[in-house]
C-alpha cells in the first residue's frame, strides 16, 4: 500500500540524474517527499513542520548537493533526525528500594489494562514483585479484566467492589502493596477523553495523593493527528515520565509517536506488539524510524529472529559472521529457527508492503516451505553446503532427488542463500551505520526481485501429491530435462 | 470517481466571479430537512457539541487565513488551508486536491472564507451523502448485524448504543457474546445486556467465537427477536488467521439466514490516523463491511479519515458514537455532520 520513501526519492532523483547539478530546488522537492512520507504515517503537521525546517538546514548544505548519491544522503539525514527526535533511549524503570508506584494513563481502549499486565510480566521475568490496583471504575468489568490478568500471571490484584472513588482505592492499594512486600505497584485508571475536565481532575487528584514514582502515558499506535491533543492534555495535567506506545503488531506506520515525544519530551519505554502478556519490547528508536518512513523494521526483525533463537547457536552464528563466514550450514539454522509457528508472518509485518507477501505465507503453507527448504540442505553433502559454489546442476539434481523436491526448489533455495549471505557477512560486527547499509542492501534486493525472498506459492490448488506421486513426476521432469539437455549441447 | 473531481466538471459560469461575494448555491438540490424520526431529540445537539470541537478547530483555523477584507491566494494561504485540512485525518491526497484545485483556480485573487467554505462544504456533501435509512433490517424476521474492528476501537460500547437503538424502539434484542478473547469481554457485555434488557448468548473463555455466533442467531430466529448483535474480539487487518476466524462467523451466519448478517458494521475510533483506510480494506475483504460507526467523537479527534474511506471503499457512516453511556449515539447525517464541521459559517 505505501510506497517507501527511498523508492521516491530515488525515482524523485532519477528524473534529476543526467541534468544539471542538483540545486537548492530540487532538494525542495525531495523534503517535500519525506513531509509526505511522515505525513501519510500520522505525524501531526505541526511536527513535520518543525521536522522539515530542521532536515532542510542540513539538507541544504553543500555537502548533500554535491554529493554523489543525494538519495542516501538524505534519508540517511532524515533517519538521523528522527532518530534523535525519538530518543535519547531509557528503557530502565528506576525502581527504588522500597515500593513503586507506577501509574498509567490514556485514552479509552489505548491498551491501559493490557499493559498493566504485560509490565507486571516483564517485573516478575526479572523475579521483581509487582502488584495490580483496578482503578478503572468507569468501563463495565474493567476489574475483572485486571482479575483474569492477574490470575493468569499469578499477580496479586487489588480491587474493591462496588467502589465509586478511584483516588480511596489507589490509597488502600498502596498500604495493601506494602503490607504484601510488594516492589511495584501498578495503577490500572480508567480511560479517558482530554477534554474531559472533570476526570481528567480525578487523575490528578490520584497523582497528588498517591504520589506515584511514574506516570507512563499509554498511546495507540494507529492514532492521527489527535495525538498532539491528548498527549499535550495528559502532559499537561500530569507530570508524565514515560510513554508506552500500543498496537505496533499491525501495518500501522505509527507516527503519532513522534507527535507524543514532540510535545512531552518524555522518553518513550516500551512498545506493545500483541495482545499476548509477553508482547512488550523495549523501544529502539532505530526500528521506529524505518518504520515511519515506510522502509520497514529490519533491525526489530532481526531481533524478532533473535528472540526466538537459542542463544548458543546464536552466538555461535554471530562469530561465524564476524570471521565472514555463513554456510548453507548456518543458513539452515536460521531457517529451522525460523519454523516456530506464526514467527514468518509476524517478521514480514514488519516489513511494510511486505503485507501481501504475509498474507501469501499464510495461505500457503510457509512453515511446511521452509521444512522442504531444510531437507534440501539435508540433503547436501558437507561440502557442498560449506561451498555452495560448487553446487553445479547435476549436484542439483542430486540435491533435489535426495530431498524429494523439484529442482528449481533446489536453485531457488541457493538463490535465497546468496542473497541473504553477504547481507548476513556484513551485519556482523558493524556498528549501525553498516547496519543500515545493509538493511537498505537487502530491500533494494527484495524491491527488484520480491519473490526472490521466498519461494512463489505453487500453482496447484489443493490437492497434495504424496512423495510417491511426487518422486515419479520428478522422475519424469528430469528425465525430460536431461533430454533437453543432450539436445542442446549435443552429448 | 476521484474526491473533488466536482472541480473539474463545474467550472465557474463565465461572468460570475468566483468567491465574488454571492455565495455558491449549494449542490446537491435543496438542503435536507433533518428528519430525525429514529432519532431521539436532543441527540444530534450533542454530535453537534462533539463536532463543535472540530469547527473551532477548523474555523478559527480558517478565520485567521483572511483578514476582513478577504485574503489573496497565494503561496502561504496554500499551505495554511493545507494543514488545517490535514489536521482532520483526512489524509495527504484529499487534502491536496482540495489545495490545489483551490489554487489553480483561484491563486492571485482576493477570496472570502464562506465561500471557500461553501465550496468544501458543498463537495465533502456529496461525497458523503446517503439513504436516509442507517440500518437495512429484514423483509421480515430477524435482523442480524455483525459489528468488527481493530483492537479498542469501541465495538463492546458501541453494540451496547446500538441496542439502547433498538430497544428505545421496542425492539427484542439478542446479543452475541463472540469476543471470547479478551480478559472480561464477555462480561462487560453482560453488564450491558442485564442494563439494557436484552438476551444474551455467550460462550466459554477461549471458546470458538463462531459457534457463539451462530446460537446467538439461532435464539433470535427461535424466539422471533427483531435483532441480533454479534460482537467479535478486537483484531488487527493484517492478522491473517483472526480474520480468517472473522470470514468462518460471516459463513456461519450466513448459513441460517442467507440474506445475513444484513449488516456488517466496522467500528472507528474517531482518533484513528491513516492506518484507518488499511482497516477498512481488512474488515471488507474478511466480511464485507456495510457500514461505519465513528466512535469516540465526542472527544478533540475529528473523524477525517472517514472521507477517503468513503472516497476509496464507498463503505459510508452509520452511527456516531458520542460518549460512554448507552444513549450516546446518533445517527450519522452527512448534512449535520458536515454544517456541524462549520456551524460558524451558515
Ligand atoms: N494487537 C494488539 N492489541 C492490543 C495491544 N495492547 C492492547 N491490545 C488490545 O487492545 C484492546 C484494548 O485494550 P485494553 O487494555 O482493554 O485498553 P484500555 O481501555 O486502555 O484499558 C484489547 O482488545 C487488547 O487486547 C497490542 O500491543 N497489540
Ligand atoms: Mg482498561
Amino acid at each position: 500500500m505505501f510506497e517507501s520513501l527511498q523508492n521516491r526519492l530515488q525515482s524523485a532523483f532519477k528524473t534529476l540524474a543526467g541534468k544539471a547539478k542538483l540545486t537548492e530546488g530540487n532538494m525542495r522537492d525531495a523534503l517535500k517527499l519525506v513531509e509526505t512520507a511522515l505525513l501519510e504515517a500520522d505525524v501531526s503537521y505541526d511536527v513535520v513542520r518543525d521536522f522539515i525546517d530542521k532536515v532542510s538546514e542540513k539538507a541544504l548544505g553543500e555537502k548533500v548537493l554535491l554529493a554523489l548519491n543525494p538519495t542516501q544522503q538524505v534519508v540517511a539525514i532524515v533517519q538521523d533526525e528522527l532518530t534523535n527526535l525519538l530518543g535519547p533511549v531509557d528503557p530502565s524503570l528506576h525502581l527504588k528500594k522500597d515500593l513503586n508506584i507506577f501509574m498509567l494513563c490514556g485514552l479509552q481502549g489505548s491498551g491501559k489494562t493490557t499493559t498493566c499486565g504485560k509490565l507486571a510480566k516483564m517485573l516478575q521475568d526479572n523475579n521483581i514483585k509487582p502488584y495490580l490496583a483496578a482503578a478503572d471504575l468507569q468501563r463495565p468489568a474493567a476489574i475483572e479484566q485486571l482479575h483474569v490478568i492477574g490470575r493468569q500471571l499469578g499477580v496479586p490484584v487489588y480491587s474493591e467492589l462496588g467502589a465509586t472513588d478511584p483516588v480511596k482505592v489507589c490509597q488502600d492499594a498502596v498500604r495493601k502493596a506494602k503490607e504484601e512486600g510488594a516492589q511495584v505497584l501498578i495503577l490500572d485508571t480508567a480511560g479517558r477523553l482530554a477534554i474531559d475536565a472533570e476526570l481528567m481532575a480525578q487523575l490528578q487528584q490520584i497523582e497528588k495523593r498517591v504520589q506515584p514514582h511514574q506516570v507512563m502515558f499509554v498511546v495507540d499506535a494507529m492514532t492521527g493527528q489527535d495525538a498532539v491533543n491528548s498527549a499535550k492534555a495528559f502532559n499537561e495535567a500530569l507530570e508524565l515520565n514515560g510513554v508506552i506506545m500500543t498496537k505496533l503488531d499491525g501495518d500501522t506506520r505509527g507516527g503519532a509517536l513522534l507527535s507524543v515525544k514532540h510535545v512531552t519530551g518524555v522518553p518513550i519505554k516500551f512498545i506493545g506488539v500483541g495482545e499476548h502478556l509477553d508482547a512488550l519490547q523495549p523501544f529502539r528508536p532505530e526500528g521506529m524510524v524505518g518504520r515511519i518512513l515506510g522502509m520497514g523494521d529490519m533491525l526489530g526483525l532481526i531481533d524478532e529472529v533473535r528472540k526466538a533463537v537459542d542463544v548458543n547457536q546464536q552466538a555461535e552464528l554471530e562469530k561465524k559472521l564476524a570471521a565472514g563466514d555463513f554456510t548453507l550450514d548456518d543458513f539452515k539454522v536460521q531457517l529451522k529457527q525460523v519454523l516456530q509457528p506464526g514467527l514468518m508472518t509476524r517478521m514480514m509485518s514488519m516489513l511494510p508492503g511486505m503485507g501481501d507477501l504475509s498474507k501469501m505465507l499464510a495461505n500457503t503453507d510457509a512453515e511446511g516451505e521452509m521444512g522442504r527448504k531444510v531437507a534440501i540442505i539435508d540433503s547436501m553433502t558437507a561440502k557442498e553446503k560449506k561451498t555452495p559454489k560448487i553446487i553445479d546442476q547435476s549436484r542439483r539434481n542430486r540435491i533435489a532427488r535426495g530431498a524429494g523436491v523439484q529442482v528449481q526448489d533446489v536453485n531457488q533455495l541457493v538463490k535465497e542463500y546468496d542473497l541473504m549471505a553477504p547481507i548476513m557477512k556484513s551485519m556482523a560486527g558493524k556498528g549501525m551505520g553498516g547496519r543500515m547499509q545493509a538493511i537498505q542492501d537487502l530491500q533494494k534486493n527484495l524491491m527488484s526481485d520480491p519473490s526472490g525472498k521466498m519461494a512463489k506459492p505453487k500453482g496447484d490448488t489443493g490437492k497434495r501429491l504424496s512423495p510417491k506421486e511426487r518422486m515419479e513426476l520428478k522422475k519424469k521432469r528430469e528425465k525430460e530435462l536431461r533430454k533437453k539437455k543432450r539436445e542442446q549441447r549435443g552429448q | 470517481m476521484g474526491l473533488f473531481d466536482f472541480f473539474k466538471k463545474a467550472p465557474e459560469p463565465a461572468g460570475v466571479p468566483p468567491f465574488g461575494g454571492s455565495s455558491i448555491p449549494p449542490k446537491g438540490g435543496t438542503p435536507t430537512s433533518s428528519k430525525a424520526e429514529e432519532q431521539p431529540a436532543g441527540l444530534f445537539a450533542g454530535l453537534k457539541r462533539a463536532l463543535k470541537k472540530t469547527a473551532d478547530l477548523l474555523n478559527t483555523d480558517v478565520r485567521d487565513l483572511f483578514k476582513k477584507e478577504g485574503r489573496l491566494v497565494d503561496e502561504q494561504f496554500l499551505t495554511e488551508l493545507f494543514a488545517i485540512l490535514v489536521k482532520t485525518d483526512m489524509g495527504v491526497g484529499p487534502a491536496s486536491r482540495i489545495r490545489d484545485k483551490i489554487g489553480s483556480d483561484y491563486r492571485a485573487r482576493v477570496v472570502h472564507m464562506p465561500d471557500v467554505l461553501a465550496v468544501v462544504k458543498a463537495e465533502l456533501r456529496e461525497l458523503l451523502a446517503q439513504p436516509e435509512r442507517p440500518v437495512n433490517l429484514a423483509a421480515s424476521g430477524t435482523t442480524v448485524i455483525l459489528v468488527v474492528g481493530v483492537n479498542g476501537s469501541g465495538k463492546t460500547t458501541s453494540i451496547a448504543k446500538l441496542t439502547q437503538h433498538f430497544r428505545s424502539q421496542g425492539k427484542r434484542v439478542v446479543l452475541g457474546a463472540a469476543d471470547t478473547f479478551r480478559a472480561a469481554a464477555v462480561d462487560q457485555l453482560t453488564i450491558w445486556a442485564d442494563r439494557l434488557g436484552a438476551e444474551i448468548e455467550k460462550g466459554p473463555p477461549g471458546g470458538d467465537p463462531a459457534s457463539v455466533a451462530h446460537k446467538a442467531v439461532a435464539r433470535a430466529v427461535e424466539t422471533g427477536a427483531e435483532i441480533c448483535i454479534v460482537d467479535t474480539a478486537g483484531r488487527l487487518q493484517t492478522q491473517t488467521n483472526l480474520m480468517q476466524q472473522l470470514e468462518k462467523i460471516y459463513r456461519v451466519i450466513a448459513k441460517q439466514i442467507p440474506e445475513a448478517p444484513h449488516e456488517v458494521l466496522l467500528v472507528l475510533d474517531a482518533t484513528a490516523g491513516q492506518n484507518a483506510l488499511s482497516q477498512a480494506k481488512g474488515f471488507s475483504e474478511a466480511a464485507k463491511c456495510t457500514g461505519i460507526i465513528l466512535a469516540k467523537l465526542d472527544g478533540t479527534a475529528k473523524g477525517g479519515v472517514v472521507i477517503p474511506i468513503r472516497e476509496q471503499f464507498a463503505i459510508p457512516v452509520k452511527f456516531v458514537g458520542l460518549g460512554e453511556k448507552a444513549t450516546d449515539i446518533a445517527v450519522f447525517r452527512a448534512d449535520e455532520f458536515i454544517d456541524a464541521l462549520f456551524a460558524d459559517w451558515k
